[in-house]
């Protein structure tokens, strides 16, 4: 095995079928068409980290689940806004050493961000989280009051 | 929407794979190789290595305490992790050393000295 090989696990599918052939040709029109911040976010979309998200709840807690191997916990981001939970982070590694082939490269590296909606309300003070064989627990305390209310924090 | 996850034992039902295959970064060096493989909700206790015949198997189980409740929201797989290598001959498989941080096992696997390029002096 000589060759490099980079394998990226496809997290969409591509267009289906040949058939279409006007269609294609709108497609690529509308590609070239659009500003490049278009193509940086459709890239992205391509080929970006989307780790794995578990979501329970029981009577007193939410617990949010995310799978993140092999990273410092320093670099792990997470925020309440809003009665959303926005975890974010960056990995970093995977620059190829001098003198060194590489023959799978299927981790992902880089930037990721998961945003979920909570269903209820959560007390955001007692908010924790964890971080443990690389998945990180977060267990939110449901708050005693039904009404939201609009408070910017972030937990770190 | 909410939605209860039951587990089934696989015997249950057939379809639900066993193992699920952990990503993997190999790099080759002069001096040996490298293998990373991801394997979140697996620790040191749960994993396994073995060598047979030149091929390597790696297998992670993981202990996921089973979270209370509903889920709401379910991405993870929950089965096993395996993967099985054909190792190269020139790695000299008594020196192959591991370690596991984070849900990531690194695996070093040196290549045997007789086979590193080395220079031949003339006298």
């Amino acid at each position: 095995m000589n060759s490099l090989t980079r394998w990226q696990r496809p997290e969409l599918s591509t267009w289906a079928g040949f058939g279409r052939l006007t269609d294609l040709r709108d497609e690529i029109d509308r590609l070239f068409e659009a500003p490049l911040t278009e193509w940086a976010r459709s890239a992205q979309l391509l080929s970006g980290w989307t780790p794995a998200l578990d979501m329970y709840e029981d009577k007193d807690n939410l617990y949010v689940r995310l799978e993140l191997p092999g990273m410092q916990k320093e670099d792990i981001e997470l925020s309440l806004h809003e009665g959303s939970l926005s975890i974010a982070g960056e990995r970093k590694g995977g620059e190829k050493a001098k003198d060194s082939e590489v023959y799978r490269a299927e981790r992902f590296f880089g930037r990721f961000q998961r945003t979920v909606t909570l269903p209820v309300a959560v007390a955001v003070e007692k908010v924790k989280a964890q971080y443990a064989d690389g998945v990180l627990t977060v267990t939110l305390p449901k708050a005693e009051e039904a009404k939201p209310k609009h408070i910017d924090v972030t937990v770190s | 929407m909410k939605a209860t996850v039951q587990r089934e034992p696989s015997t249950a039902n057939p379809r639900v794979p066993e193992f699920v295959s952990p990503v993997v970064n190999i790099v080759e060096t002069k001096d040996g190789y490298v293998l990373e493989a991801e394997m979140p909700g697996a620790n040191k206790a749960g994993l396994e290595v073995t060598l047979e015949n030149n091929e390597l198997t790696i297998v992670g189980h993981r202990h996921a305490e089973p979270l209370n409740g509903e889920a709401l929201l379910h991405e993870s797989h929950s089965a096993d992790y395996r993967r099985v290598f054909e190792l190269d001959p020139a790695i000299d498989t008594a020196r192959i050393s591991a370690q596991m941080e984070q849900g990531v096992l690194t695996l070093t696997l040196p290549k045997s000295e007789r086979v590193k390029p080395r220079k031949i002096t003339v006298d």
